[in-house]
């Protein structure tokens, strides 16, 4: 017994012995490159159980029981993984430890200046979700119509597409994964702003440049707009949407494996029963009717690898008269059919080793018939003296195709290099047929082939710059450019930061005015700009200052009596101001709303102009305020919208024998515009529901406030008249249906992982 | 010489049994966790769960095999995440999430099929969703609640199941399909699922009671 307790008490000495000898307290402090201590940082003894977290302090402290060479790790989320060999033996060992940030996206800078974002991803670019593009009141379902309550942007309303900081919107180039768009918007109708030819729920991310923006994309002088299309699409599934201007359907089918899915829709838009409501400005003979489908499918290629397929196709007719301003008692005609097909294939994929590749094709095709004349009070065709020139028929044939591919290479951190070509062909060919029956045939062929070389270099988490450069060759002007861009971003601290953005921009000069008598060059802008950002939880705070130069714009003139002929690269200008952007999702509980404003201070000397004068689409100040909330209890979202725009110039310029002159001057009224848009969800929140349903409401100019857009003057200059909208307000009433169909059992187990 | 040949076969037989038994759980393994694993149900600050985390990352960086600390370190940064809502932090919740989608993946590899990793996939989805209720409802919302059937399908009996579902119900505004009185009767089939459950070891998930009290308790 005696000897068992002698046992006993030796061997829980031994191992008290043991225990003491065998622990070993591992302490320290872990501290960033700035000195700051990093709180809740995992330090463990690799491969072993044995470890501790840091507080506060950044101060730590464990025991281990491990013995011998060991490594201690020391990891963080947002710094690099700190390794150090340690000797474990007895006592106390005190590691402090520096660990440096690592580089991520979800902390460092963004290269921002001159960009808005909207996409779903968590950056600071993007001010906007995909959803937004959508359930602005103001934009009409329209891709650019959300995008004009951004500030840079003008309220132009007799004319479709962005104009940009005092651009034109022939200087604002539009781009669907990766290659150009030449037809983005309906064929043009005089002072009526068409649409934009695609919906927008067919784009998950839109990045809008107002300037500066990446060697990947040119020939815009002032702005770029990318939009990315969907992936692959959740589920099969029907639509069908019926509103006061049309019905349309579809179906997107989504393969079992969910590695690929095929679709198709179909729109018919006829205007008819909407300006029976609403009185035009014009009466139609042939009301805007339109028939649109598409097509398109998706296929994942690999765990990266993705190929998407995107065709469109449209027709349309319209014909309507207006009273003539140049002969009293008599109507100017404008008659439109028009035929567009649109193919778009991209192909993205990681090649391994960092490498990525992106490549797309689009090939367009467009036919406009264009038919003008006047008709008297009995709806006859009559050509009248001294006004023969407005009769006319105008037949455009044009193919486009654009190819571009850009490989990319990642490095360590987010920097990278990304190269590749770009090459843009068109062909157009015009008839412009007389009223006598004497035909003009044209024919233009333009070939843009363009490399281009960007690298996004991060220095630390803090500073970053992007550093490009584009070399193109248009066979148009059969010149060469060098256009080099630079941008570089400072985070000021945790939730603000500083871009700069530099960058020269080319264009070639617009096929309208060709061809030209005279060689010709490349038409030139340089951008500089400044920006301030602070983005916080909900709240977007963004303030830029800019400064842009143009020069070599084209000069117009009359060649072989064809008014607007481009004769030399004499034209220049500028264009400065500063913007703001406000958007606050916190302050008013379940409201969110964004303010815009835009100075601008522009003159330019182009096309006919006598000498330099602010042209007439751009205002000094534009601002916009744009509200959405969200009722539970109703499931329904309101949306409202606020745009304004201060007075724009208007002229008239006309040629005598010393060449041009402003006939008449001065300045339209501001622009005000209410809208107002309702959107009723009731199968929202239904958990098990597998349909989705919208009823939408949206009404423009909402308070039927008269727009002027301008004035049109008469041929012979005596007489001028109001540009207004075809309608002043306009209501919008529409359902849609969309029904799941097929969901699979296993659904779950990919849809995340 | 059969006699050889089956020996020889046994042992085969047997050394790839023991092979398999590699996995098995060591001594060491299981006594480390039973330290932790009652913790999830009783720690509720920020620091404790960071320090949790690490504790089970740490053990599921030594084991490699083991889909337990995978799955208890990603819950405790999905319930880290819960609590930044609460606090309306919502910018605080994706980069957690960027930090639990791994670990929940690397749990799903090792452990296939299992109603609790679809538990832990409804919840995770769910804290996507929070972040961004408006513009994430469709995706995470739907990605949700097909995770929670799943969970259900492999295990009726399992009470975070009824927990998980109570708890949707609690908070969904009615004309959303939310109903407290539902709600409280699903807490309440949670608990009676709660007295019943057998988790497969000691270290296997069994938390909720503390929680499943709670929602008990509230009017």
């Amino acid at each position: 017994m005696k000897r068992r307790k002698y046992i006993f008490l030796f061997l829980m000495v031994s191992g008290l012995f043991q225990t003491i000898s065998a622990q070993v307290i591992v302490k320290g402090i872990v501290k960033d490159n700035k000195g700051n201590p990093i709180t809740g940082a995992s330090i463990s003894i690799k491969d072993s159980y044995d470890g501790g977290t840091s507080d506060s302090s950044g101060r730590y402290s464990f025991k281990t029981f491990e013995k011998g060479e060991h490594i201690l790790q020391i990891t963080s989320i947002g710094y690099k993984t700190f390794e150090q060999s340690i000797k474990l033996e007895s006592g106390i060992l005190t590691i402090d430890a520096t660990i440096k940030e690592e580089i991520s996206e979800l902390t460092a800078v963004v290269i921002s200046a001159g960009t808005f974002e909207a996409s779903d991803r968590k950056r600071t670019a993007a001010v906007l979700n995909p959803i937004d593009i959508v359930t602005t009141a103001s934009a009409n379902g329209d891709v650019t119509g959300a995008l004009k309550t951004l500030p840079g942007a003008q309220q132009v309303g007799e004319a479709e597409g962005l104009f940009v900081r005092g651009g034109t919107a022939a200087e604002t180039k539009i781009f669907i994964d990766g290659t150009l768009v030449n037809n983005f918007f309906q064929s043009s109708t005089p002072n009526v702003a068409s649409f934009g030819r695609f919906s927008p729920f067919i784009f998950k991310g839109t990045v809008f440049s107002t300037g500066g923006y990446s060697a990947l994309y040119g020939q815009a002088l002032s702005s770029a707009l990318i939009l990315e299309s969907i992936d692959l699409p959740e589920r099969t599934s029907a639509s069908l949407g019926i509103s006061i201007i049309g019905v349309n359907g579809g179906y997107q089918r989504l393969s079992k494996n969910k590695k690929s899915s095929f679709g198709a829709s179909y729109s018919y838009t006829n205007l008819a029963p909407a300006f029976a409501i609403f009185k035009q400005e014009q009466k139609y003979s042939q009301v805007p009717e339109f028939h649109s489908g598409d097509l398109n499918f998706r296929i994942k290629t690999s765990k990266t690898g993705m190929l998407k397929y995107y065709a469109y196709f449209n027709t349309s007719h319209l014909d309507f008269t207006i009273p003539s301003i140049d002969s009293l008692g008599y109507k100017d005609r404008f008659g439109l059919s028009n035929v567009n097909i649109y193919n778009n294939l991209a192909w993205k994929e990681n090649l391994g080793k960092g490498w990525k590749i992106n490549a797309g094709i689009s090939y367009t095709l467009n036919k406009d018939k264009i038919k003008s004349g006047m008709k008297d009070n009995y709806k006859n065709e009559v050509v009248l003296n001294g006004l023969e020139f407005k009769t006319y028929d105008l037949d455009l044939d044009a193919n486009y195709f654009n190819v571009k591919l850009i490989l990319e290479r990642k490095f360590k951190g987010l920097t990278a290099l990304r190269f590749g070509s770009e090459y843009n062909y068109s062909n157009e060919k015009s008839v412009f047929k007389l009223f006598n029956g004497q035909q003009f045939p044209d024919r233009l062929k333009e070939n843009i082939k363009s490399f281009f070389a960007e690298s996004d270099i991060y220095i630390t988490n803090d500073v970053a710059a992007k550093i490009g450069t584009r070399v193109e060759h248009s066979s148009i002007v059969n010149k060469t450019n060098i256009a080099p861009r630079f941008s570089l971003a400072y985070k000021i601290s945790k939730q603000a930061q500083a871009s700069l953005a530099y960058g020269i921009f080319y264009q070639d000069p617009e096929r309208k005015n060709l061809p030209s008598p005279n060689a010709l060059g490349f038409m030139k802008a340089t951008h500089y700009i400044v920006q301030y950002m602070k983005v916080t939880n909900l709240r977007t705070f963004r303030a830029e200052i800019f400064y842009k130069k143009y020069e070599n714009l084209v000069k117009t003139g009359i060649v072989n009596g064809r008014e607007g002929v481009a004769i030399n690269n004499n034209g220049f200008g500028d264009a400065k101001g500063f913007e703001f952007f406000w958007r606050d999702r916190k302050t008013i509980k379940n409201v969110d709303y964004w303010i815009s404003y835009s100075f601008l201070d522009t003159r330019r000397d182009f096309l006919n102009f006598p000498y330099a004068t602010t042209p007439n689409f751009a205002a000094k100040h534009t601002a916009s305020l744009v509200i959405k909330k969200f009722v539970q209890n109703w499931k329904m979202q309101f949306n409202g919208a606020y745009n304004y725009a201060s007075s724009r110039p208007y002229y008239n310029i006309a040629s005598d024998s010393t060449g041009y002159k402003f006939t008449d001057k001065g300045l339209i009224p501001a622009y005000h515009n209410f809208s107002f848009a309702l959107n009723y969800l009731p199968t929202i929140g239904r958990r098990d529901s597998k349909n989705f349903t919208v009823y939408v409401l949206s009404i423009s100019n909402v308070f039927n406030l008269k727009q002027v857009y301008g004035y049109k003057y008469s041929y012979n200059g005596m007489r001028k008249e109001e540009i207004v909208p075809p309608s002043r307000m306009f209501v919008y009433i529409g359902a849609f249906f969309s029904f799941g169909i097929d969901r699979t059992e296993n659904a779950v187990n990919d849809r995340l992982f | 010489m059969k006699k050889v040949i089956f020996i020889l076969m046994t042992s085969l037989v047997g050394t790839a049994l023991f092979a398999q038994g590699d996995n098995a759980p060591s001594e060491k393994y299981i006594k480390a966790m039973e330290a932790l694993v009652p913790a999830v149900d009783t720690t509720h600050s920020i620091d404790g769960l960071t320090d949790l985390a690490n504790s089970f990352e740490r053990i599921a960086n030594a084991e490699k095999t083991q889909w337990l600390p995978f799955y208890y370190a990603a819950l405790c940064h999905i319930n880290k995440a819960n609590m930044y809502y609460t606090t309306q932090e919502l910018d605080k919740i994706d980069p957690l999430m960027d930090i639990a989608e791994p670990l929940l993946k690397k749990a799903e590899e090792l452990e296939k099929n299992n109603s609790e990793i679809f538990c832990l996939k409804k919840m995770f989805n769910t804290g996507k969703m929070m972040a961004d209720p408006m513009n994430r409802y469709m995706i995470y919302g739907a990605a949700a609640s097909e995770a929670l059937e799943e969970a259900k399908k492999l295990n009726p009996e399992n009470p975070r199941v009824f927990l998980l579902e109570g708890i949707d119900k609690y908070y969904t505004p009615e004309q959303f399909g939310g109903s407290k009185e539902e709600a409280k009767k699903l807490f309440k089939e949670a608990s009676e699922k709660m007295e019943s459950f057998k988790p497969a070891s000691s270290i296997h998930p069994s938390w909720g009671a503390g929680q499943i009290k709670y929602f008990l308790t509230l009017e």
